[in-house]
């Protein structure tokens, strides 16, 4: 045996779980696909976790019970959830931050402009690369072994049970193994296929941009589902998907590429029509479904416009919009028909009916007789220079993954595995069907980690005693 | 292709009257405009929050987080975009080049400015002047290095007022050159800062990040960075003990000063005397703390900071070095012969140290000082911004 405990996968569930089976006492070795450099999966790009609390804790302020977190879950994912695994998840972002800052990772208050998740999501110092960072050091600490470039292409199950990893056509043997590879989201083929041909012949997937690492290429994803048979559970078309700036990199683009001056205009699709409600609830509630929204459209393309009003009112873009002096001319630049843009400009400006703007409430300003309506900080865009924002879809990670249990347990024909398990983006579909909330996926990472990695040790102990008694 | 792009931040540039940014301001503006859409850092120290105040970068604000920056290191090892990603962004060195252009640009008279760009060579100098300058002194006025008989009075060697009359002009100059610098530094950061003047709790709060070197902790109390992603107070409790060495060693010289204008008590002075034991105090922490600063910066990350300064930064730390090692060092051979020696050598190191402390690594802390002051001025004012997000 090569070590207790294998861990395929080096972001934050992988790293959870390395560390808690450490912590009991097993031998770990920890696979990561990426070499160094790109370490930590999409687990680099994130900045805080969805905490429950009763009572304010250090960076949290007031109270986020769990029902409330429970609610919230159940509404962005439309009830598709496991109440029982949610639950357990929700408790767990409770209880795990002392765990969490035992190995170094430190939080802060939250980011200016994202004061409104103060009550909710506990940000970390430095952001997700820096979690990452700490949980590394603290790995190595605790003795685990970690290989880098070390992309797992298959496993080897006899009965359910996990006996060897193949990496590289080297053959690593464990007492018991923790899959944390990620979903499959930087597989572009993988997500064509998904999400196949639409009405208009296009391929809508061609035109995603990915918005973390490019190695979550979902191999032992397909591997366990297809060779192994493993119980599934998603929608491999859903996933967590915002609308970013078209000019992000294919990869990696991560936060900065976001663009947050929707619900401040309008956006128009090739066309140039309208085709959604941009004031339909606060950003922050609504900019999970956007990502979805522009894939729907023509060549998975959208302009957010906004004229002078808003600008100063929402996090900076971190590339410059286009910018014009007249809406005429903003078309022109943004290359969408200027007589179709006008219309739909200009049917938008006559139907506002402006009350008092405030962008902190959901406010009277709201348009009468348009279809779509907007129905919050409508302001007629007349006040020059106008600014136009190219938007694409973003994908952050795919729910398709591996169905499980309270204990993280992979299981097949119903039957839950004695020493494979599964955590993060693997089995968040288990929670996530569907939507999305702030910093629910590293609640859902932490907390199936750590159960993975003391089920794991637990495994790999038991093992040990039955080989010794063998 | 990035030089049309030169030229057309250029002519956007002159279109509209701002001042042309260089090629490293450029690269900062650019950066800024990554990390602002980011945030992530925001906790690590100043230059964030001061950055989350602006949505554009102009000259002047360049020039002020450049200076806020204390190159710990935090910011690089947290970015998701740091090289190798596409974005390349790296904080710590952008700032510390443009920091570097400052110090050269702002200098007093203008024309010394370039010393700063060939800093090792303008240290070897001033040292080599400053060694022959003494060690003739000497021999000429002792007729030998190594004897004479000067009975551990080093007056005997240079009298009093001689040794007055070469210190005092050229500390004296360093002062003015250092204060003209930062005070067109001054002139030119406040308005980007709200151009609001220094209030007593603003300054309180700025002498305090000063003192404590609060930046150099890594907004978490557990230090900056190094070699790697760990974090060290090394870094801090180094440049305490050089910092403080250095206030010692003058406060040694202004005590005796007093001593010996007002009370009448000319040196030398016994082992237990104020100026003795402040100075050797502060000689064996300076003497600690540069040898840690070096030992420190040959282990650095290489993507931390400007390559090209770190023969201004070794070069600093190696004279103070030299001058506390010399002063201790005629502090014990006072009695024997090699006195004339060692006193020529000491002071001509001193002599090298003052002449350069506006041309070298000595203004990082005068410009950082002024920018910690327009920081705690401007976190005082209201912003106009008001931001919202996911």
């Amino acid at each position: 045996m090569d070590t207790d405990v294998l861990v395929i996968g080096g972001g934050n569930a992988a790293l959870c779980a390395a560390l808690m089976a450490a912590e009991a006492g097993a031998r770990v070795t920890l696979l990561e696909a990426a070499p160094r450099d790109w370490r930590g999966g999409n687990s680099a790009h994130t900045r805080n976790l969805r905490c429950m609390h009763e009572a304010p804790q250090d960076v949290l302020v007031e109270a986020y019970p769990e029902e409330e977190f429970w609610q919230d879950l159940l509404k962005v994912t439309g009830g598709l959830t496991d109440e029982h695994l949610a639950r357990l998840v929700i408790r767990a972002s409770g209880t795990c931050r002392p765990w969490m800052r035992r190995h170094g990772v430190h939080f802060q208050p939250p980011l200016s402009g994202a004061l409104h998740v103060a009550r909710t999501n506990a940000f970390f110092m430095g952001g997700g690369k820096a979690l990452v960072n700490a949980y590394y050091r603290s790995a190595r600490r605790l003795g685990v072994q970690i290989r880098y470039e070390s992309p797992v292409e298959r496993i080897e199950l006899r009965e359910g049970r996990f006996v060897a990893a193949w990496v590289k056509g080297q053959c690593v043997t464990a007492a018991s193994c923790v899959l944390a590879a990620g979903g499959f989201e930087s597989n572009r083929g993988w997500l064509r296929e998904a999400w196949g041909q639409n009405e208009r012949g296009e391929w809508p997937a061609d035109n995603f941009l990915i918005r973390g690492t490019r190695f979550n290429q979902g191999t032992l994803l397909r591997h366990l589902l297809d060779d192994h048979g493993a119980d599934r559970i998603g929608d491999p078309t859903q996933a967590h998907m915002v609308a970013i700036d078209a000019r992000a990199p294919l990869y990696d683009g991560g936060i900065c590429t976001r663009i947050d001056c929707v619900s401040l205009g309008v956006v128009v699709n090739r066309d140039g029509e309208r085709f959604y409600d941009e004031g339909e609830d606060f950003w922050p509630k609504r900019y999970a479904i956007w990502g979805r929204l522009v894939a729907q459209q023509p060549g998975q393309v959208a302009w957010s416009v906004i004229d002078a009003k808003a600008v100063g009112r929402f996090m900076p873009p971190v590339f410059p919009g286009e910018q014009a002096d007249s809406l005429q001319e903003l078309a022109g630049k943004l290359g969408l028909d200027p007589v179709a843009f006008m219309h739909s400009l200009n049917a938008y400006n006559a139907a506002c009916r402006v009350g008092t703007f405030d962008h902190t409430a959901l406010d009277d300003c709201r348009t009468e007789g348009l279809a779509p309506a907007k129905t919050h900080w409508a302001r007629p865009i007349d006040t020059a220079p106008f600014y136009g924002y190219a938007l694409k879809p973003g994908v952050t990670f795919t729910y398709l993954g591996l169905k499980t249990d309270e204990t993280a347990a992979v299981r097949f024909g119903g039957q839950p595995s004695r020493n494979l398990f599964v955590a993060g983006e693997m089995m968040a579909g288990n929670v996530l069907g569907k939507g999305y909330t702030a910093g629910v996926g590293m609640s859902i990472g932490t907390a199936f980690g750590r159960i993975a990695g003391t089920q794991a040790a637990q495994a790999a102990l038991r093992q040990g005693v039955a080989d010794a008694a063998a | 292709m990035q030089q049309l792009e030169a030229l057309t931040r250029e002519a956007r540039s002159l279109a509209s009257g701002a001042p042309v940014l260089t090629a490293p301001e450029a690269e900062v503006a650019r950066q800024m405009q990554i990390c602002n859409a980011c945030r992530y850092c925001e906790g690590f120290c100043a230059v964030f929050p001061a950055m989350t105040r602006r949505l554009e970068f102009g000259k002047a604000d360049i020039h002020f987080l450049a200076n806020l920056c204390h190159n710990c290191g935090a910011c690089l090892h947290a970015c998701q975009y740091a090289p190798p990603h596409e974005f390349a962004v790296n904080v710590p060195q952008s700032m510390a080049q443009v920091r570097g252009q400052t110090y050269a640009e702002f200098a007093w008279p203008p024309a010394l400015g370039v010393l700063y760009q060939r800093n090792g060579l303008t240290l070897s100098l001033a040292l080599a002047a400053g060694l022959a300058l003494f060690l003739l002194m000497a021999l000429a006025i002792n007729g030998t290095l190594t004897g004479g008989n000067l009975d551990g009075n080093f007056y005997k060697l240079f009298p009093h007022n001689l040794l007055v009359g070469l210190f005092a002009p050229v500390f004296g100059f360093a002062l003015l050159a250092l204060a003209l610098g930062v005070r067109k530094f001054w002139r030119e950061v406040s308005p980007a800062t709200t151009g609001a003047p220094l209030s007593g709790p603003a300054a309180a709060e700025a002498v305090d990040d000063v003192l404590r070197l609060k930046y150099l902790g890594g907004g978490h109390g557990e230090g900056c960075n190094n070699e790697d992603d760990a974090w060290t107070l090394w870094r801090r409790r180094f440049h305490h003990a050089t910092f403080y060495g250095f206030l010692l060693c003058f406060a040694a010289t202004s005590v005796a000063t007093l001593y010996h204008y007002v009370l009448g008590w000319s040196a030398p002075y016994s082992m237990t005397s104020l100026p003795k034991l402040l100075g050797v105090s502060g000689g064996i922490s300076l003497l600690a703390g540069t040898a840690g600063l070096f030992w420190l910066n040959l282990r650095r990350h290489p993507l931390h900071g400007d390559a090209a300064q770190k023969p201004m930064d070794r070069g600093f730390i190696a004279l103070l070095f030299l001058t506390s090692l010399t002063g201790l060092a005629l502090m014990l051979g006072r009695q024997t012969s090699a006195l004339a020696a060692l006193l020529a050598v000491h002071l001509g190191a001193v002599m090298a140290l003052f002449a350069t402390l506006p041309y070298g690594k000595f203004a990082h802390g005068v410009f950082r000082t002024a920018a910690l002051l327009r920081h705690t001025v401007e976190k005082r004012q209201p912003t106009n911004l008001q931001l919202g997000d996911e």
